[in-house]
């Protein structure tokens, strides 16, 4: 596909996903940080929704070779290190870097002067530091692109069937719980 | 129409709909749903404002070109759509400080900038340090059942957890 096409994809997929958050609510401050505070889980059911619907589709994709999955590379101390230090971000912001597009277009001013300044600062300051890291630090640890099903040694149904019973049964809980 | 101009939907109903556009855009665009590095290329570009062509050379960049491409316009376009869902709902305001944040730090629009910007630069740096975000990892990871995106989207939220806890 060509170059323009794939951007004029992109930016229309772009209005439905921001449109997507903005309904559902996370887009705002106060129900990050409910999330957060374990107050108010509408974060968790958009995203254990989003992913219980989208394991189920590309996967089957997958089976019909339709698609082809590009599952990212990592290491412990990059995804768990890394991973704290977004959380800590996380709090403190109230948005995340998907959500702060989101916010921007809601008319919250914190995620466009403070938010979206501090993350550009982060993203260079990473890059940066890149050279220093990236074959220290960021590969301890390291496993690539494993995934749970070649990590366990069984097929992708194996571990989609019961997670998606357990990712189901956790919202019907909180659902119960009325929370 | 309701339903486009209703305040907020079901969670599940905007929860399932990212899930089916996580099949479309992977079908379509062969990506899937992403946004944080995007604004790494962005930092790339503002830096090559100021230092030209040789930002180009540096290792980083040499791997995530400062060049806008699908993801970018995808973030473009989530801006857009939300202040188009925004629009309908009659959700759309011109806010500073956030209600919550206000009830717990005050009301000053300095104090809430510089908390915004100091998490801003941790989320950032986080994101590039794990490879990716709440959508990337959190969401498109998850489903693909990769090891990696399940340990961080895991630490996104004990890191989150824990920290709103801490300053609440």
């Amino acid at each position: 596909m060509d170059r323009k096409s794939q951007l004029v994809q992109g930016l229309l997929f772009g209005i439905v996903f921001g449109f997507l958050l903005q309904k559902g609510g996370a887009t705002r401050y106060e129900v990050i940080i409910g999330q957060l505070l374990l107050e108010d889980f509408t974060v968790v059911k958009i995203m254990l929704s989003a992913v219980l619907t989208g394991m189920i589709g590309v996967h089957l994709m997958k089976r019909l070779g339709w698609v082809r999955l590009s599952p990212k590379s990592g290491s412990w101390s990059q995804n768990v290190i890394g991973g704290l230090i977004f959380g800590a971000g996380f709090a403190l912001l109230g948005y995340c870097p998907g959500t702060i597009a989101g916010a921007i277009g809601n008319g919250f001013l914190d995620a466009l002067a403070g938010g979206l300044t501090g993350i550009l600062i982060g993203s260079g300051l990473f890059a940066g530091l890149y050279p220093r890291l990236r074959d220290g630090i960021l590969k301890k640890g390291y496993y690539g692109d494993v995934t749970l099903p070649r990590l366990l040694k069984v097929g992708d149904w194996t571990v989609i069937v019961p997670l998606s019973t357990l990712l189901a049964l956790t919202l019907f809980l909180l659902e119960r719980a009325g929370i | 129409m309701d339903w486009l101009t209703a305040w907020s939907w079901s969670p599940y109903a905007a929860g399932v709909g990212i899930g089916v556009l996580s099949w479309l855009t992977l079908y379509f665009s062969g990506h899937p749903l992403g946004c944080s590095t995007s604004f790494a290329r962005t930092a790339g570009m503002i830096e090559k404002l100021f230092r030209g062509r040789e930002v180009e050379e540096k290792l980083f960049y040499r791997e995530i070109p400062p060049v806008v491409d699908w993801q970018w316009m995808l973030v473009v376009g989530m801006v857009l759509g939300a202040f188009l869902s925004a629009l309908l709902s009659g959700d759309f305001r011109l806010q500073w400080v956030p209600p919550r944040w206000e009830a717990a730090f005050g009301g000053d629009r300095l104090t809430r900038i510089v908390a915004a910007v100091a998490g801003g630069i941790l989320l950032g740096f986080g994101s590039r340090w794990a490879g990716g975000c709440t959508s990337g990892h959190g969401i498109s990871g998850t489903m693909q059942l990769a090891l990696s995106s399940w340990v961080s989207a895991c630490c996104f939220f004990v890191g989150g957890i824990v920290t709103a806890l801490l300053i609440f």
